[in-house]
């Protein structure tokens, strides 16, 4: 496979008869960025296509351009040979194109059978709304398409899986031929991940057509026939899934060679740096969220934590960073204890901190990248006189030398953190917390939303801060990043540890786990 | 223990529930309209200048008939318009809407003060002649039952259009194809708007309507119960009938038990002839219940989930 840019791209096989779906030249420009540039894409009937590239290639734009959500600047849409005038989601729909949200487009207090019927609802009496007709429609489609939901559920009691059952549902329900999947499988575990390719893999087979976006080569591979790769708002090339590979994919969608493994040398594990003990922390809503968990990391080694989100991962990071009040318990860095002494105290202890939120409690967007840069040290006598008075010239020469080291792309440090991507905004956070050369690192979620050429950066970083004798926890939704960075794997569930494995416990080992199931094992805690 | 034997001689007045239901029903009408409103995910405090205005066009209509239909209709037409520019302002140029909505009130009392001097000349409309009065309905035999019949089957037409009203709204809200939809604007109107919604024109009437209903409320007010048009005779109970909204949590029977509970405490103000309280204290009475409604007694009362929030089409 050739890994040039087509300039202009065609269909692969087959005539118009077989073609679902053919974008010409889209063109979707916002001021100062072009999201969309002279963009063509064709999907032949019945095959799963998949559409790849980084955050902000402009897969979402083109979609969205696709389902009526956005009106391109320029181009030709053509649905099943003829051309179409996509001025809403309304023509999207009667044109038989679905599309299932990145973050799922349901109503929380409604009820599955509302949400799937929502804007064509069964009435009787004029306009009153007909839940038995519903529920029997939908009970209907379930059957046909071996997706069991109950439809009279409230849709926020779903837990995400079934969620995304009732939003695929949604759009069958709406007679969609052709289904956009965007980023379906992020907020997945791995069993729904299986399930959900089951299904896909189903509604083909019924005459179905599927886009499906992401940035996981993984599952390129696994579920799709063919793929487009965009880059910086232009296709740089259409590739058979058979006949190509992650690398192949992966110098595609970042325009140079990307180390997918993290290269890692074995750990050298020394003395425990950060102890936990019996440690009881209770959610915002004052339900236990962590119960009783002991854990050790050893200087020079990464622990990982796997587990689904909301299993108390995020109200664990809070307690070790102290912007948590802890219940019961005992924590201590070295052979200081830290407990409840307060997120400033445990700094100077020698915690640092990524937090799984940048945006939320991460960084100060308003404020510039220099500024964001000093947070948690601006008390220091490097950058205050007599801690009245900011020392500029010195916080700047410090901004500029992080953002060299950490390869930051801004034109300048003086501008707002809100204005860089998400990639360049989470190297912020991480030059700024492994520059206090700390003990202890958490590291919550690192790599969310950042593009793969910067997680190859940061997961690169973590490692060298691991040899360089740092005790790190690592807590992160994507197995595979647990997988690749841990040394060891502690994974939990419902606020507990349920067991403690080795680095290359098998992906489906610790689903099970993380789930609930499987058997607990112990030897590789010591 | 004189003081018990006192406040039982009140609570078995009919008269105190007589008041005490026309009162929440003038409290219900702007509260059904915050409720639709707020459900569609437009905040609207600016009932209170919708109602003024309907008050004012009321009685000045009312003035030039002498035809109380007439009146109440450019009444809720008057509150309607107040209520395009509150909805223009919020939903297509996406105004912060408590912003819009205080900027209406203040425009409300300004206009009507201003018109009521300019045109009577800085001698105020004349009461409101019992001709062009909304009428009293008393429904044969049953107001003579002992002391329900006063209550329900003696009551200004209005009470019983309220009523109605209510029933109308909640099942509209909760039974409905229109009530499912402005829920959904209301919650999330990305998923609505992707589900083949749409969210401007449900937003735009959900405001609308609220407008209509203050418009009716004044008229109410100004030609059913005070029969006189004074600067800002609202007196804040827009603003009541928005506590009430929060305190019912968003649904309309739960606003009309709250509507009944401030009406209450405007009641015993007005047929206090037993209480030795004095009249200033009592009438702080009803705004004293909101402060701790608000403050207190609601608890967790949650908003419609994109309520407040404007809306832009392809933003996630």
């Amino acid at each position: 496979m050739s890994t040039t840019a087509p300039e202009t791209p065609q269909a692969m096989t087959g005539d118009e008869g077989t073609i679902a779906i053919e974008m010409r030249n889209i063109r979707k420009a916002w001021p100062g960025v072009v999201a969309n540039d002279n963009v063509s894409f064709t999907v032949q009937k019945g095959e799963i296509h998949a559409l790849v590239g980084e955050n902000g290639a402009g897969k979402s734009t083109l979609m969205n351009v696709l389902y009526g959500l956005l009106r391109p600047d320029a181009g030709e849409i053509y649905v099943n040979g003829k051309l179409a005038h996509i001025s809403g989601p309304r023509d999207a729909i009667a044109l038989g194109i679905g599309m299932v949200h990145q973050h799922f487009m349901l109503i929380p207090p409604l009820t599955v059978g509302e949400n799937i019927t929502l804007g064509r609802e069964p009435v009787y009496n004029v306009d009153v709304f007909d839940t038995a007709k519903a529920n029997a429609n939908i009970r209907e489609l379930s059957a046909q398409y071996g997706l069991a939901i109950d439809p009279s559920t409230r849709t926020s009691d779903l837990p995400v899986g079934l969620q995304q059952r009732v939003e695929i549902l949604k759009v069958l329900y709406r007679g969609a031929d052709i289904l956009i999947l965007d980023e379906p499988t992020g907020v997945l575990t791995p069993q729904e991940t299986d399930d959900l390719f089951v299904v896909l893999r189903g509604l083909v087979k019924r005459g179905k057509t599927i886009i499906f976006i992401t940035h996981k080569l993984r599952e390129v591979l696994e579920i799709s026939d063919n793929v487009t790769v965009l880059r910086r708002g232009k296709v740089v090339g259409h590739l058979v899934t058979k006949e190509t590979n992650q690398e192949e994919i992966a110098r595609m969608m970042v325009g140079r060679d990307v180390l997918l493994r993290v290269e890692k040398p074995p750990a050298k594990p020394g003395e425990p740096l950060l102890r936990v003990e019996h440690l009881n922390v209770t959610s915002e809503q004052g339900i236990p969220a962590v119960r009783d968990l002991s854990l050790e990391v050893r200087s020079g080694e990464i622990l990982g934590i796997a587990g689904v989100e909301g299993n108390g991962q995020s109200e664990l990071v809070e307690a070790l960073a102290g912007t948590r009040q802890v219940v019961s318990g005992h924590i201590q860095i070295g052979d200081a204890a830290i407990t409840n002494i307060g997120a400033r105290k445990i700094r100077s202890a020698g915690m640092a901190h990524i937090p799984e939120d940048r945006r939320e409690s991460g960084l100060v967007l308003n404020y510039s990248i220099a500024d964001n840069l000093i947070f948690g040290h601006q008390r220091d006598d490097t950058f205050t006189w007599k801690g009245i008075m900011l020392r500029l010239q010195t916080i700047r020469e410090w901004a500029e030398r992080l953002i060299k080291q950490f390869d930051i792309r801004t034109p300048s440090p003086d501008i707002a953190a809100r204005a860089l991507s998400g990639g360049n905004q989470q190297k912020v956070v991480v030059a700024r917390e492994l520059s206090s050369k700390p003990k202890v690192l958490l590291a919550a979620q690192p790599t969310r939303g950042v593009d793969i050429g910067a997680i190859e950066f940061i997961h690169r970083q973590l490692v060298a801060e691991r040899d360089s004798g740092a005790a790190i926890l690592l807590v992160s939704a994507e197995l595979d990043e647990v997988r690749s960075l841990s040394d060891r794997i502690a994974v939990m569930y419902e606020g507990r540890i349920v067991s403690f494995e080795p680095a290359d416990a098998t992906e489906e080992r610790l689903g099970l786990l993380m789930t609930g199931g499987g058997q607990k094992q112990e030897h590789a805690s010591a | 223990m004189q003081l018990i034997g006192q406040i039982l001689h009140l609570l078995i007045t009919p008269a105190l529930w007589q008041t005490t239901l026309e009162s929440g029903v003038l409290l219900l009408l702007p509260a059904l309209g915050g409720v639709i409103s707020e459900r569609s995910g437009v905040v609207n405090i600016a009932m209170e200048g919708m109602m003024l205005t309907g008050a004012f066009a009321a009685v000045a209509v009312a003035e030039v008939t002498g035809n109380p239909w007439i009146s109440t209709l450019v009444a809720i037409a008057a509150g309607g318009l107040m209520a395009v520019i509150h909805a223009v302002v919020s939903i297509r140029f996406r105004a912060d809407q408590i912003i819009s909505g205080v900027a209406i009130n203040i425009f409300a009392f300004g206009i009507t003060a201003f018109l009521n001097s300019k045109i009577t000349n800085f001698q105020g409309f004349n009461p409101v002649k019992p001709s062009a009065q909304l009428p009293y309905l008393h429904i044969p035999i049953l107001d003579k039952i002992p002391f329900f019949g006063p209550i329900f089957f003696d009551q200004n037409i209005i009470v019983y259009v309220g009523l109605f009203l209510l029933v109308a709204v909640q099942f509209m809200l909760f039974r409905t194809r229109l009530g499912l939809r402005i829920r959904a604007v209301g919650e999330h109107p990305q998923a609505a708007d992707t589900a083949g919604i749409n969210v401007y024109s449900i937003r735009y009437g959900s405001v609308i309507a609220s407008g209509l209903l203050s418009g009716l409320a004044g008229a109410f007010l100004a030609i059913g119960i005070t029969n006189v048009f004074n600067d800002g005779m609202t007196d804040g109970r827009g603003y009541i009938a928005l506590a009430a909204m929060i305190f019912g949590k968003w649904t309309p029977i739960g606003s009309f038990v709250a509507c009944l509970i401030f009406g209450l405490g405007t009641s015993i103000v007005a047929n206090n002839s037993t209480l030795n309280v004095s009249r200033d204290l009592l009438s702080m009475l009803p705004y004293i219940l909101t402060l701790v409604v608000l403050a207190g007694l609601v608890g967790k009362s949650i908003p419609p989930a994109a309520d407040g929030q404007p809306y832009t089409p392809g933003s996630e």
